[in-house]
C-alpha cells in the first residue's frame, strides 16, 4: 500500500496545498517580491508564505499594492506581483489595474475569494471579483479546482509580460488555496486564440524604408512601446539612421536620452512649441509604439495634416484606430527595429541624396521653431517657480535618477523639464492619470532597485491620496525621496478653471497641508519645508543624502500655469504659449 | 450599419461576458447575438450582429481578436456568407381568415407548428429583411406575437483557423524562451 503512493507520488509529484503551489509557481516565474494586503481567504496562502522565502512588502491599502507592482514593473521590465483578499481587498485594486490596462504594464494580481461552495451565496465579503476586473485587465481568471491552479498562474504570466503587456487578475477561492493535490510543473503553456505578432512584414518594412528616404519632412514619435519592447536602443539607431527630428509622447520619455541632439520634447497638450510645430509641418511620421492618444494628437481632423503614417506596434487593433495608417506593420519594435535599420541602411546610398536639401531646410525649420519659443523654466530670486524646482532636481538626477510622478501640473512641468538618459526611469501615469500613483509607485521602483536614487515628486493634493504607505517605506527600509510641489490647490483642475471657467476656483482650494517634519517624523523619518529658491539646492541636496526616506515641501507660486499648452479639442497651430488668457475652448 | 461577426470562441467561464462587454466598453450596440456549441463541444460558434459605423468596422474584429478565448472573429457582412434568421410567430386569427394566413405562409416558406380554434403559431426562416415582411404582413390578421432568434451566419470562404502553438512554461530562472519564435510562427504573414 505504502509502496503504491510513493509511486504514485514518484509519476505524480508531491502533494502540495494550493497555497504551496502558488508559491512554487512564483518562484518559477521568478518573482523575489509580492506587494499586498492579507485577509480572511488568503490566510491559507500567507500561512504558506511563513515559512517561503518570497519577499511580501505589506502596504497600507491594496490600491497602492497594484501601483507599487506596477511601479517594480515599470522600473525593471519585469512582472510586477499584487495580492488582496475578496471582497474590498479586491476592489481595492481595481484603479491599480485599470491604470496598469492604459498604459500596457505587465502586473499579475492574485485575488482570494469566498470557498467554491459559497460563491453566488453572497457571502461574508464575496465580490464577483472575476466580473468586476472583466474590462480592468488583459485577461482574469477564476481557479475553481486546484489541479488547474499552476497551469492558470504561468498562463497569466505569460499574458501580463507578452504580446502587448498588461495586468492579469486570478482570483483563487479560499479551498483552492486549502485543497491538495499532486504538484507536477507545468511545461507548456497552449493558448491557441491568443495571437502575439512578434517579427513585421518583411515587405512592409521594406516599404516602410523606402518611404523614410521619400520623406522631406520626416519626422519620428516614440511612444511607450519604444520603453515596453525595451527597444531603447535600436530606436535610437533608427534616429540617428534617418537623422530625423524626434519626439517621445508622456510614456516614451526616456525611450531616446532626453539629451540626445535629435530629440526635441514631448508634444502634445503641453508639449513645445517645436514638438507640435514639428508634427503639424512633417510630411511623414514614423510612429513606434504609440496609440495617437487625444493628449498628443489634439483635434485629431486637424493633426499632423501634411503627413503620410508608417505606424508600427505590436497591437494590431491600435493601428488605424485614430490616425489612418499608410503603412501598418505589426511587431515587436525589439524584432522589426533591427529589420528596419537594415533596409534603411541599404537604401542610404542610392537614397540619401535625393532630399538632402529639403532634409537640410527642415532641420533648420525645427532650429527656428526651438529658438522662437523654447521650453524654459521660469525662474525668480524671492519664490520658487514650480518649473524652477523641477530644474534643480534634475540638476541632483543628471538623467539617471528614477522619478515617479503623480498626476497633475507638477506630471506636466516634470515631463518638461527633467531630463532621462535612459528608459524606465521615468514612472507615470500616463493613460488613466491616477492621482495617488507616484508615492507607491516609487517604493515599487526601490523595492526593485534598492541603490537607485528614487524621487516621488507629487502634488500637495495626490500626495495625500497614497499617505498611508509612508509607514511601508519606513518598515521596508526603502529611502524614496517625496518631493512635494506644494502649490496649495488641486492645481491642473485650477488652470483649467482659471482658464476655460473664468476663473470661478470651486474646490481646488486645499487650504492646508500638513507640517512635513511633523508628517515625516510621526513616522521616524525626516521631513522640512522649503520656501526660498536660495534654499532650494542645499534642501534638496540634504533629502539626497539623508539616510532614509525624506518629505520635502516645496512651496511653489500657487497660482502658476503649465504652457505651452494644446487646449482639449484644439489643432497644434492653434497651441497657447502662455498667459496673457486664451479664448475659452469648449 | 449592421455588421455580422462570426466568431469561434472557447467556452470557458466568462467568455461570453468578454465580448459583449467589450462591445458595450466600446459603445457598439448590439442587435442581436447567437450562441451554441459546435461539434467540438468546448468551442462555441457565435455570430453576432452590431450597428456601427461601417469606419469601425475593422476595429471591432481586431478589438475581438484580441480577446484570448477568442480563436477567430470574423467580418461576414461583405464577403461570401449566408445569414438566417428564425422566427416564431403567434397569430391570433378569426376563422374567416385561416385560408388566407396558410397561403401567405406557405408563399413565405413558413410551417405551421401548433394550430388552434384562436390562430396558428408559424415557424419561419429567411434573411432579416424577408422575416421583417412576413412578420408585417402577418399583422394584417390579427394579433401577433414575435420571438426572433437573431441571425447566424456561416461564411462561404475556407477560412483557415490559425492557432498558437504551446510556448514552453518557465522553469526557474528561465523566461519565455522560444516564446518569440512561436510567436512568429503564428504570424506566418497572415497580418501585415
Ligand atoms: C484619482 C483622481 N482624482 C481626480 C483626478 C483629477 N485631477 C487631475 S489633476 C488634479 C489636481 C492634482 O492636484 P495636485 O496633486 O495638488 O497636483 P498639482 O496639479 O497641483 O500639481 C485632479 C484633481 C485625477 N487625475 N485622479
Ligand atoms: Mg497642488
Amino acid at each position: 500500500m505504502a509502496q503504491t503512493i510513493s509511486g504514485q507520488q514518484a509519476t505524480q509529484g508531491p502533494l502540495l496545498s494550493g497555497a504551496q503551489i502558488l508559491l512554487e509557481c512564483l518562484a518559477r516565474e521568478g518573482v523575489d517580491c509580492m506587494f499586498g494586503y492579507p485577509g480572511g481567504v488568503t490566510i491559507p496562502l500567507y500561512d504558506a508564505m511563513y515559512s517561503n522565502p518570497l519577499k511580501h512588502i505589506l502596504v497600507r491599502h491594496e490600491q497602492n499594492a497594484a501601483f507599487a507592482a506596477q511601479g517594480y514593473a515599470r522600473a525593471t521590465g519585469k512582472v510586477g506581483v499584487c495580492c488582496a483578499t475578496s471582497g474590498p481587498g479586491a476592489t481595492n485594486l481595481v484603479t491599480g489595474l485599470v491604470d496598469a490596462m492604459m498604459d500596457s504594464i505587465p502586473i499579475v494580481a492574485l485575488t482570494g475569494q469566498v470557498s467554491t461552495s459559497l460563491i453566488g451565496s453572497d457571502a461574508f465579503q464575496e465580490a464577483d471579483t472575476f466580473g468586476i476586473t472583466r474590462s480592468a485587465t488583459k485577461h482574469n481568471f477564476m481557479v475553481q479546482n486546484v489541479k488547474d491552479l499552476a497551469q492558470v498562474i504561468h498562463e497569466a504570466f505569460y499574458l501580463a509580460a507578452s504580446g502587448r503587456p498588461g495586468p492579469v487578475l486570478v482570483d483563487i477561492p479560499k479551498d483552492v488555496f486549502q485543497g491538495h493535490t499532486h504538484y507536477k510543473p507545468v511545461d507548456e503553456i497552449h493558448l491557441p486564440g491568443y495571437k502575439v505578432f512578434s517579427e513585421g512584414h518583411t515587405g512592409q518594412i521594406r516599404r516602410a524604408a523606402q518611404m523614410i528616404w521619400d520623406a522631406k519632412r520626416p519626422y519620428v514619435v516614440g511612444g511607450g512601446g519604444i520603453v515596453l519592447a525595451n527597444a531603447a536602443k535600436e530606436f535610437t539607431e533608427l534616429v540617428e539612421t534617418i537623422d530625423a527630428p524626434t519626439v517621445t509622447t508622456l510614456l516614451g520619455l526616456g525611450g531616446i536620452s532626453t539629451g540626445h541632439p535629435n530629440f526635441i520634447s514631448m508634444p502634445g497638450m503641453h508639449g513645445s512649441y517645436a514638438a507640435n510645430m514639428g508634427l503639424h509641418g512633417c510630411d511623414l511620421i514614423i510612429a513606434l509604439g504609440i496609440r495617437f492618444d487625444d493628449r498628443v494628437t489634439g483635434k485629431l481632423a486637424a493633426f499632423a495634416p501634411h503627413a503620410k503614417v508608417i505606424h508600427i506596434d505590436i497591437d494590431p487593433a491600435e493601428i488605424s484606430k485614430n490616425r489612418l495608417a499608410d503603412l501598418p506593420i505589426v511587431g515587436d519594435l525589439k524584432r522589426v527595429l533591427p529589420k528596419l535599420i537594415r533596409e534603411v541602411k541599404d537604401l542610404k546610398a542610392t537614397e540619401h541624396g535625393k532630399n538632402y536639401q529639403a532634409r537640410v531646410d527642415w532641420w533648420k525649420q525645427i532650429r527656428s521653431w526651438k529658438e522662437e519659443h523654447p521650453l524654459e523654466p521660469k525662474t525668480s530670486t524671492t519664490e520658487i517657480k514650480p518649473q524652477q524646482l523641477m530644474v534643480e532636481i534634475d540638476k541632483i538626477s543628471g538623467g539617471e535618477a528614477i522619478v515617479a510622478v503623480d498626476v497633475g501640473q507638477h506630471q506636466m512641468w516634470a515631463a518638461q523639464f527633467i531630463n532621462f538618459h535612459h528608459p524606465r526611469l521615468w514612472l507615470c501615469s500616463g493613460g488613466l492619470g491616477s492621482m495617488g500613483f507616484g508615492l507607491p509607485s516609487a517604493m515599487g521602483a526601490q523595492m526593485a532597485l534598492p541603490d537607485k536614487l528614487v524621487f516621488a515628486i507629487c502634488g500637495d493634493g495626490g500626495f495625500q491620496m497614497s499617505l498611508p504607505e509612508l509607514a511601508t517605506l519606513v518598515n521596508n527600509g526603502l529611502n524614496v525621496k517625496i518631493i512635494v510641489m506644494n502649490n496649495g490647490y488641486l492645481g491642473m483642475v485650477r488652470q483649467w478653471q482659471e482658464l476655460f471657467y473664468n476663473n470661478r476656483l470651486s474646490s481646488v482650494e486645499l487650504c492646508s497641508f500638513p507640517d512635513p517634519a511633523m508628517l515625516a517624523g510621526a513616522y521616524g523619518f525626516k521631513g522640512r519645508t522649503v520656501e526660498s529658491p536660495l534654499d532650494l539646492p542645499a534642501a534638496l541636496k540634504e533629502a539626497v543624502e539623508y539616510n532614509g526616506p525624506y518629505l520635502l515641501n516645496v512651496k511653489v507660486t500657487p497660482n502658476e500655469n503649465v504652457f505651452p499648452m494644446v487646449p482639449a479639442g484644439g489643432a497644434h497651430n492653434e497651441m497657447v504659449l502662455g498667459p496673457p488668457k486664451p479664448v475659452s475652448v469648449a | 450599419m449592421i455588421q455580422i461577426i462570426s466568431l469561434l470562441v472557447e467556452n470557458k467561464p466568462g467568455a461570453l461576458m468578454r465580448i459583449t462587454g467589450l462591445l458595450t466598453a466600446r459603445n457598439y450596440n448590439i442587435e442581436s447575438l447567437t450562441v451554441a456549441r459546435t461539434l467540438d463541444p468546448d468551442l462555441s460558434r457565435m455570430s453576432i450582429a452590431v450597428d456601427v459605423d461601417p469606419k469601425l468596422r475593422q476595429q471591432v474584429v481586431k478589438q475581438m481578436n484580441k480577446l484570448v478565448n477568442v480563436l477567430q472573429a470574423s467580418d461576414l457582412t461583405d464577403g461570401p456568407a449566408v445569414a438566417r434568421e428564425l422566427v416564431l410567430l403567434r397569430v391570433r386569427t378569426a376563422i374567416e381568415n385561416r385560408t388566407a394566413v396558410l397561403k401567405e405562409a406557405e408563399i413565405f416558406g413558413a410551417r405551421v407548428v401548433d394550430s388552434s380554434t384562436e390562430g396558428f403559431v408559424l415557424e419561419a426562416t429567411g434573411d432579416a429583411e424577408k422575416l421583417d415582411t412576413f412578420v408585417d404582413l402577418m399583422r394584417a390578421y390579427g394579433e401577433i406575437e414575435v420571438t426572433r432568434s437573431g441571425v447566424v451566419a456561416v461564411t462561404l470562404e475556407n477560412k483557415k483557423l490559425r492557432l498558437s502553438p504551446p510556448v514552453p512554461a518557465p522553469s526557474s530562472g528561465v523566461v519565455y524562451e522560444g516564446e518569440e519564435e512561436a510567436a512568429a510562427a503564428a504570424v506566418d504573414g497572415v497580418l501585415r
